[in-house]
């Protein structure tokens, strides 16, 4: 399909008497497949983050089943797994494996693609009221390099040493020696590999948001007008495009040092008996770039979600978003001292302290604009009109996990506590609410929000309730027990709890997390069912099913290629209009002029034009019994 | 209406997958047993025919050797190098994938009769049937009680578990920092969840209510942007200088310091005290052998009395200091008890000191608990052994501590003086090992 045609308005005639057999010639491939078209792409990115999701989920629960009865034996687990699971029983190396490409594809293929990819390819031109991405053949490509990537990471569990095991985060030196663990073989060149498409997809797709939102907002979307979602995802955008390419040359290195017989990394090491000859490198190199990107990483992840809930919430809430500003300058804070934090993953790294001191410093200011973002929703619902749909369920969700998972987040950003709670159990509790719980809730909710928009039905609302509240609860059960442990100084990413006599008190609190880790991945059955019946069977949904300002439910329920059958709507006022004394209805659409709701504006509307002061000031005069209605109100 | 009738003949569809999926674990169960059975059968069969009719005993036993094959095959399909007994396994997987079948059942069902339940209130004329909506905004009511009765559960059950008792100095700094932080942040998760969860249930929407209109107040953001900033910053200027204490010791503590160096590797420590002159000798990884696994150049005279001990032993009230180090991969240095930790880093040296305040003996009194050690741990993952990277600690009185170190060998023993020597000899006689020992003395 030619993007180069999309604004002409001409062609998009054409679109009215269906673009399947218009002079387009789409056809399979193009439309399903190589398809250019960015709300496809969103449906491609967001299906094959499910996928990758229940992968990766699919691997904690292997995990958990070792954490939770590390001394029997699952017989079939070695049907399936083979050697990795001799006796019935994972290895401890399998075990690392898992941990690690669970992490890897939650973060990466799961949050950022799934999440950024999914709403900020749906979203952007839609809500700015534009035809189509400003490159929607890089944005393909930015699809199908992530699905290369996924490809890749799924094949290093077909390695006969297995995936990458070194965590999540590599550090070499046990991810540059095979020697060290038998997954920095050929599965972590896979991983690297992956990596490098999975980056190269983020950076087109990141470009691409960013030039879309700065050049292509229809007529009247000034900045300020934009929804949160889009300021989101903007500055999401703008993270990524500074941030991964440093995880590249970190990643490049690595390469090197593990192919090329370079030292970036290495140095002084004695490995199975054996003098390697590296000299003059430090793995606190790799920790200094990989959390470069890192720390930016879980931003990248949180703030897409954040976005989503402001925009779910404020509209189920029937309620303007409270300090809408605050929340934009709380998000270009975020933004901006995302990159100057990196250092608290590093406090007990053998980093210079004094450089730990200030790392402290700047993480705990980040806990401000949080703050503020907590309290902003808080408001927001008060006083509300709350309709709980599945979407706003999960938005309430969001902001329970992320307060719970911030205020943990101030233990460990002070250095001083952080020595203690460094790498335990407590770490994994706390990222796992705000970023996992957080994000996921942020992620699902969306697509219980805009799905009617993707595929023009409405997913069954009694599942998303039992959906939500067995997540919700599960994540809980799951997490919370996981702060104490950590407390007690149980370190993360062990195999078994039963080498110590300390930690032997937590063998039974672990079998009760594994139940409610099945518990929780089990009610995950209910969310895939509702989602792919309801693709094909669901409830037609009308234009606008949630009564919503924004500009992509003004598009019809029928997609086409270019969004809008006409002319692009032209945008008037904000999009959190809700509630507004004196309007008939309880919303307001963003492409509703001041001059047909008269009854209902306020100086502060018309940001000091004194024309349109002066009209409106006639019309109460002429009026006056319409504005004694709103004040009633 | 043809909505319906699909879903019906999708949930009859998915019913027969879901049974013939079950149907075939089972027909593998059962044909294999039955087999077996009819085997065995045979077997007696012929037993009997042969003792009766004293027949050869080749035509009855050619069929139970033949069934016999076949079951094996049969097995061997499903799971190759299978035990015999795991067709149990298949059961009983299979028995949970029915019930969880069932269970989905059991909810499809509820949803059906709510529809009919619906649609019924309906037809009688009832505007709003029945508002799951709004249930919603209960059940957050419900789940902020339960809630918080189930964090108030965990801080009293799950909080005592954790080590309370700090065994260092600056242990208690931190303790009390972190009591400081936890006290507010509860404050906090209480209220702010209080508020979210009681707003979604007084403010549950209905047709008739319309929102409060309230864009934005000022005065009030400011006071919420102002009021966790200046907690934050009491916290960090708290935790700032703590952080300074506990990592910056004065230069006198450091030389009154008893030096311990503790190397990492795949999966144990390698514990070197300094001996009397509280200096660790060089070591270079280069010159590490099977016999100097930890690379000590033994030329250097501070190496001479130092000691390679089994667990680390140090004395109560007197700062340690530890030197931390790696042969292969990153490793951490992590003692719970005494809240230290240090990353072990191959290539790179590090630090930490404190000041142990309690003894074995007196922990195990304060714990209850008389089989009770301190624990060195490894907390940076490292490899398949990761879980199990163990060393003891043990804090004695100053005398105890003066008795057994008494007692540790030196690594400098008689078979090193002579190793050493030989290689002396050996460079003498003009050897190019000279070239390599003076790269190592570099």
């Amino acid at each position: 399909m030619a993007s180069t045609a999309i604004h002409d308005s001409a062609v998009l005639h054409h679109h009215d008497q269906g673009h399947d057999q218009g002079h387009h010639k789409e056809n399979f491939i193009t439309k399903y497949i190589f398809s250019q078209d960015h709300k496809m792409i969103s449906k491609q990115f967001l299906i094959t983050g499910i996928i990758m999701g229940v992968i990766a989920m699919g691997l904690s629960v292997l995990f958990r089943l070792q954490l939770g009865w590390p001394d029997k034996s699952f017989p079939l687990l070695e049907t399936f797994l083979g050697s990795w699971a001799e006796g019935g029983r994972i290895k401890p190396d399998f075990y690392l494996a898992l941990v690690t490409i669970h992490g890897t594809m939650m973060v990466f293929f799961v949050l950022t693609a799934g999440l950024s990819g999914t709403f900020s390819n749906l979203l952007i031109p839609l809500q700015l009221g534009a035809r189509d991405m400003a490159s929607p053949f890089l944005n393909m490509l930015s699809y199908w390099f992530f699905f290369t990537a996924c490809v890749i990471m799924m094949a290093s569990f077909f390695t006969a040493t297995g995936p990458a095991s070194a965590g999540w985060t590599v550090y070499p030196p046990l991810s540059a020696l095979p020697k060290a663990i038998s997954g920095s073989g050929i599965g972590m060149t896979l991983w690297l590999i992956s990596m490098t498409f999975f980056i190269a997809s983020s950076m087109i797709g990141a470009l691409n948001y960013i030039s879309t939102v700065l050049n292509m907002r229809t007529k009247g979307m000034d900045m300020w007008k934009m929804p949160l979602t889009i300021w989101a995802f903007f500055l999401t955008a703008i993270i990524g495009v500074l941030s991964f390419p440093v995880l590249v040359s970190a990643v490049v290195l690595l390469i090197f040092d593990r192919s090329f017989g370079t030292s970036f990394y290495l140095s002084d090491i004695v490995i199975a008996g054996q003098v390697l000859p590296n000299q003059g490198g430090s793995p606190i190199l790799w920790e200094h770039l990989f959390w470069f990107l890192g720390h930016p990483e879980v931003y990248i992840v949180i703030m897409p979600a954040l976005g989503i809930t402001s925009e779910v919430i404020a509209t189920n809430s029937r309620k303007p978003i409270f300090g809408y500003h605050a929340m934009v300058y709380s998000l270009i804070g975020i933004t901006v001292l995302s990159f100057i934090v990196w250092g608290h993953h590093m406090f007990v790294t053998g980093m210079n302290p004094f450089l730990g001191g200030v790392f402290m410093i700047t993480t705990l200011i980040i806990a401000v604009p949080s703050a503020v973002k907590t309290f902003n929703y808080l408001a927001t619902l008060w006083r509300g009109n709350i309709r709980f749909t599945p979407a706003m369920l999960f938005a309430i969700g969001l902001v329970s996990f992320f307060i719970s998972g911030g205020l943990t987040g101030i233990f460990l950003g002070n250095a001083a506590l952080d020595i203690n709670l460094h790498d335990t159990y407590f770490v994994v509790a706390h990222f796992h609410l705000v970023m996992g719980s957080a994000a996921i809730f942020g992620m699902l909710c969306g697509v219980y929000h805009w799905f009617p928009k993707m595929f023009g039905r409405l997913m069954d609302e009694k599942l998303g309730y039992l959906h939500f509240w067995l997540t919700f609860i599960g994540a809980y059960l799951v997490f919370f027990p996981m702060h104490f442990m950590g407390l007690d100084g149980v370190p993360r990413r062990y195999y078994a709890f039963t080498e110590f006599e300390f930690m032997k008190e937590w063998l039974t609190v672990n079998t009760f997390i594994t139940w409610a880790a099945i518990l929780s991945a089990l009610a995950q059955v209910a969310f895939l069912w509702n989602f792919f019946y309801s693709i094909f069977y669901g409830k037609k949904a009308s234009q606008n099913p949630w009564q919503s300002n924004t500009l992509e439910w003004t598009t019809p329920v029928e997609h086409l290629h270019g969004n809008w059958p006409g002319e692009i709507p032209t945008v008037y006022r904000w999009p959190y209009d809700y509630s507004k004394p004196g309007h008939s209805e309880d919303f307001i659409p963003q492409t509703t002029p001041f001059s047909q709701t008269m009854s209902s504006n306020m100086p502060h509307d018309f940001e000091g034009n004194p024309e349109a002061e002066r009209i409106q000031e006639d019309w109460i005069k002429n009026n006056p019994n319409a504005r004694k209605a709103t004040e009633e109100v | 209406m043809g909505l319906r009738k699909i879903f019906k003949i999708r949930s009859i569809l998915s019913c027969l997958i879901a049974i013939t999926l079950i149907g075939n674990g089972f027909q593998i169960y059962a044909q294999s047993k039955d087999s077996t059975v009819v085997s065995t059968t045979t077997a007696v069969d012929s037993a009997t025919t042969k003792a009766v009719a004293g027949t050869s005993l080749l035509p009855a036993s050619k069929p139970l050797i033949s069934t016999d094959v076949d079951t094996t095959k049969r097995v061997s399909y499903t799971a190759a190098p299978a035990a015999p007994d795991l067709t149990k396994e298949y059961k009983s997987a299979g028995y949970y994938f029915l019930m969880f079948f069932l269970f989905c059942v059991f909810i499809g069902i509820i949803g059906k009769i709510l529809k009919v339940y619906e649609i019924s209130r309906t037809i009688q004329g009832s505007k709003q049937p029945v508002d799951l909506r709004k249930i919603q905004g209960v059940l957050f009511a419900f789940a902020l009680v339960l809630g918080l009765y189930g964090v108030y559960w965990s801080y009293s059950v799950q909080g005592p578990m954790y080590r309370m008792v700090s065994a260092s100095v600056h242990g208690d700094q931190i303790d009390f920092m972190f009591d400081i932080t936890l006290w507010i942040t509860t404050v906090v998760f209480v209220l702010t969840h209080i508020a979210l969860f009681g707003f979604s249930f007084k403010y549950r929407g209905s047709v008739e209510k319309k929102a409060y209109f309230y864009p934005h107040n000022n005065a009030v953001e400011r006071i919420w942007t102002i009021v966790p900033a200046f907690v934050l910053t009491v916290l960090v200027v708290f935790g700032f200088f703590t952080w300074r204490s506990i990592t910056n010791p004065s230069a006198a503590d450091q030389k009154r310091a008893l030096l311990v160096e503790v190397r990492g590797e795949q999966f144990k420590w390698n514990i070197r005290y300094s001996g009397a002159d509280n200096q660790i000798g060089l070591s270079s990884y280069k010159l590490i052998t099977p016999t100097n696994g930890l690379g000590i150049d033994f030329k250097d005279r501070k190496s001479w009395d130092d000691k390679l001990v089994g667990e680390i032993v140090i004395p109560v009230n007197r700062p340690v200091r530890f030197q931390v180090g790696s042969k292969d991969v990153l490793h951490s240095f992590y003692l719970p008890d005494f809240r230290v930790q240090m990353n072990a880093v191959p290539g790179m040296a590090t630090f930490f000191q404190f000041i142990p305040k309690l003894t074995t003996a007196q922990i195990r009194e304060k714990r209850n608990d008389p089989k009770y050690n301190y624990t060195l741990l490894c907390a940076k993952i490292c490899g398949a052994g990761h879980y199990n990277m163990q060393a003891k600690v043990i804090v004695v009185t100053e005398r105890e501590y003066a008795e057994w170190v008494a007692k540790q060998p030196l690594m400098y023993n008689d078979d090193v003086k002579k190793e050493l020597q030989m290689a002396d000899q050996k460079s003498a006689a003009g050897n190019n090992k000279v070239a390599l020992n003076t790269n190592i003395n570099r």
